[in-house]
């Protein structure tokens, strides 16, 4: 069938989709421009995560399970799914911004000589096209851009889309077609985990918690991942806290860290410049607590108060902790 | 070791971007031009590939208009040995397949052992060209990464990527691609002498023609840029700092529903 809509699935390594799936499979739905389905390469599914699937409304699974999966190679997995893209034909290919598919998903598209629309904060048919709208220049504007052929493959950015709303009891159709895999030529030395702060991931969290150079120091972060742990968010840093030192790069917030997009954003002495916004600015409710009034942050926060943020900080995790007990 | 550091010059961050007379284009006017911050990372980490193995060639290429001869000049000022301009009308407008297939094609005439790419272009913001570029060379390739090292025999080089909750490590033979995210290294400022030495370096034009390439149209195009919707505007929460906290809670629960 020539009209199908894919969604890349993007699972934890251990058999289970992750939320940012109930995004990507409710943005292809709302199209309303062909059948939803599943595109699951792994190397261990579960019925679990395909019945979650189905419930996300993905009509159809194709499943492609094959120890030859894991771990995670580009080679690897764009040709497979180039190969299945050969034989069905989708419309369009849809994954998720996440460290694997935003490379997978570029390589698919080179490989099926498409263009490609990555970081995608919205999707819109316009009669027989999609028109995708994506940030550029750091965020700066808003890019309206179109494909010359189908497949239209693009990536979603995590947080952004309206996610399906579970209908308990659908399911989705399991196919497994054959295709084989390409020979891997990278070889997998080691995963070296990151010591966990026990805060969820700074670019799945829906609530962010981030502290600039008015921290003061590395050793202040605490009360912050103190916060955290009462509101369930990530700590995040601003380059300038990062280039002192005080937290590691994976945890900088902008055009050269990470770019978020969170339900509730809290800037604690982040003084706003541009390029911190670049990686922040399409969280739904930015808060910011800084001590200048001119910070630039206030012009874009949708609350802010005007102190010192160890005052602050304190009392607004005592009030959280009352709130969230109750 | 022959190494080819693809760039990309960008308007400067700090600087304003406005859409121009047609809307599908940026408005240049004012723009000061920078190397894309990425790609700094990539030059400096070529050369420190150079310098540790104590020979090599160092090549950077960058398609783009002839503003784009400014960027190559300050890369060969921080010690790249030559660079080529792929500078031809055909590739206006470019995606990023277009420009991958533009920079695989001079590739292949180069036949570098490693190519090293920024993480993403900050002004397109795709993010895509390094992938894509290894899939029409038939290349492993690696984004995102932290650490490298190229074996002594210049055969293999070891890459960690930085994925969501760590480092993932892998051998990739050579050739290959590698697309450098911040963390990697510090880039070296041009010494006097480096700006004064890189005047006298080569930079080459390539035109399409000179790749066996035509003008191709781009599979993706733009059909209009906008100015970001501002956002509503936001509210300073008046008070001491017990009062202005309660008041921020309940806004969050109540108004807001953010919590
Ligand atoms: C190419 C390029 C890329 C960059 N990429 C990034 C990026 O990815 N991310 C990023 O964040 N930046 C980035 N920057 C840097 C950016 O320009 C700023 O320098 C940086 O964001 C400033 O960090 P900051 O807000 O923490 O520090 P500052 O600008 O120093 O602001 C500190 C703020 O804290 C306030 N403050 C101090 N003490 C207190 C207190 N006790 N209570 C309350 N408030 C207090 C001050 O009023 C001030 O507003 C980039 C710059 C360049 C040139
Ligand atoms: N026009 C260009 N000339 C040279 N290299 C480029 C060009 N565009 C992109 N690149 C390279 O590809 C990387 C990713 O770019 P992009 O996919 O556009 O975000 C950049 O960091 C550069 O290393």
């Amino acid at each position: 069938m020539a009209s199908a809509f894919w969604c890349i699935v993007e699972d934890d390594r251990q058999g289970a989709p992750k939320k940012v799936m109930a995004e990507v499979l409710g943005a292809a739905s709302r199209l309303g421009g062909g059948p939803v389905e599943a595109v699951w390469l792994t190397d261990k599914a579960s019925d679990a995560g395909l019945k979650q699937l189905g419930e996300w409304g993905a009509g159809k699974v194709w499943l492609l399970e094959n120890a030859g999966l894991a771990p995670y190679r580009s080679e690897v997995w764009a040709g497979a799914l180039a190969d299945l893209a050969a034989q069905q034909s989708p419309r369009a290919i849809f994954g998720a911004v996440t460290s694997r598919q935003r490379e997978l998903v570029a390589r698919l598209a080179a490989r099926l000589g498409v263009g490609l629309a990555a970081d995608c904060v919205a999707l819109a048919m316009n009669g027989d096209t999609l028109v995708a709208t994506r940030p550029v220049y750091a965020g700066k504007l808003i890019a309206r851009v179109t494909w010359a052929k189908g497949p239209w493959v693009a990536t979603l950015r995590p947080n952004v889309f309206r996610p399906a709303e579970a209908q308990p009891g659908k399911t989705a159709a399991v196919e497994r077609p054959a295709v084989s895999l390409p020979p891997a030529v990278m070889k997998f030395v080691e995963r070296r985990e990151e010591v966990s702060t026990g805060l969820p991931e700074l670019t799945e969290a829906e609530i962010v918690i981030s502290g600039g150079r008015g921290m003061k120091g590395p050793e202040n972060y605490v009360i912050l991942e103190d916060m955290g742990r009462v509101i369930g968010a990530a700590v995040g840093a601003s380059r300038a806290a990062v280039d002192a030192g005080w937290r590691p790069h994976r945890f900088q917030i902008g055009q050269t860290g990470r770019t978020i997009s969170p339900k509730l954003y809290l800037g604690f002495g982040v003084s706003g410049a541009i390029q911190h916004l670049a990686g922040m600015r399409t969280s739904k409710i930015i808060v910011a607590v800084n001590k200048d009034a001119e910070a630039p942050i206030f012009k874009i926060a949708d609350y802010g108060i005007v102190a010192d943020l160890f005052e602050v900080v304190p009392e607004l995790t005592k009030e959280f902790k009352k709130l969230l007990e109750k | 070791m022959k190494i080819l550091v693809a760039i990309k010059q960008v308007p400067d961050t700090a600087t304003q971007v406005k859409v121009g007379a047609d809307p599908r284009l940026i408005d240049t006017a004012g723009i000061t031009w920078i190397v894309s911050p990425y790609d700094e990372f990539a030059v400096e980490e070529a050369l420190r590939i150079k310098e540790k193995r104590g020979q090599g060639e160092v090549v950077a290429v960058s398609l783009g208009p002839e503003r784009v001869k400014e960027a190559l000049r300050s890369c060969l000022a921080m010690g790249c040995d030559r660079a080529l301009h792929l500078n031809d009308a055909a590739w206006n407008g470019a995606d990023t397949l277009a420009t991958a297939r533009a920079l695989a094609a001079v590739i292949k005439q180069e036949q570098p052992q490693l190519v090293l790419c920024g993480r993403q272009a900050i002004d397109d913001d795709m993010g895509a060209v390094t992938a894509q570029l290894a899939e029409l060379l038939g290349w492993p390739c690696a984004s995102w990464i932290m650490e490298e090292a190229v074996d002594a025999e210049g055969t293999t080089v070891r890459a960690a990527r930085q994925v969501e909750g760590g480092l993932e490590v892998f051998d990739l033979p050579l050739p290959a691609v590698l697309a450098a995210q911040k963390g990697l290294n510090e880039p070296r400022y041009p010494t006097l002498k480096g700006i004064m030495g890189a005047k006298k370096k080569e930079i080459r034009d390539v035109k399409a023609a000179d790749l066996g390439l035509g003008a191709e149209p781009s599979q993706l195009s733009v059909v209009g840029l906008e100015a970001l919707p501002p956002r509503p505007p936001g509210r300073i929460i008046q008070g001491d700092v017990p009062t202005a906290v309660k008041e921020l809670v309940r806004a969050l629960r109540e108004d807001a529903k953010a919590i």
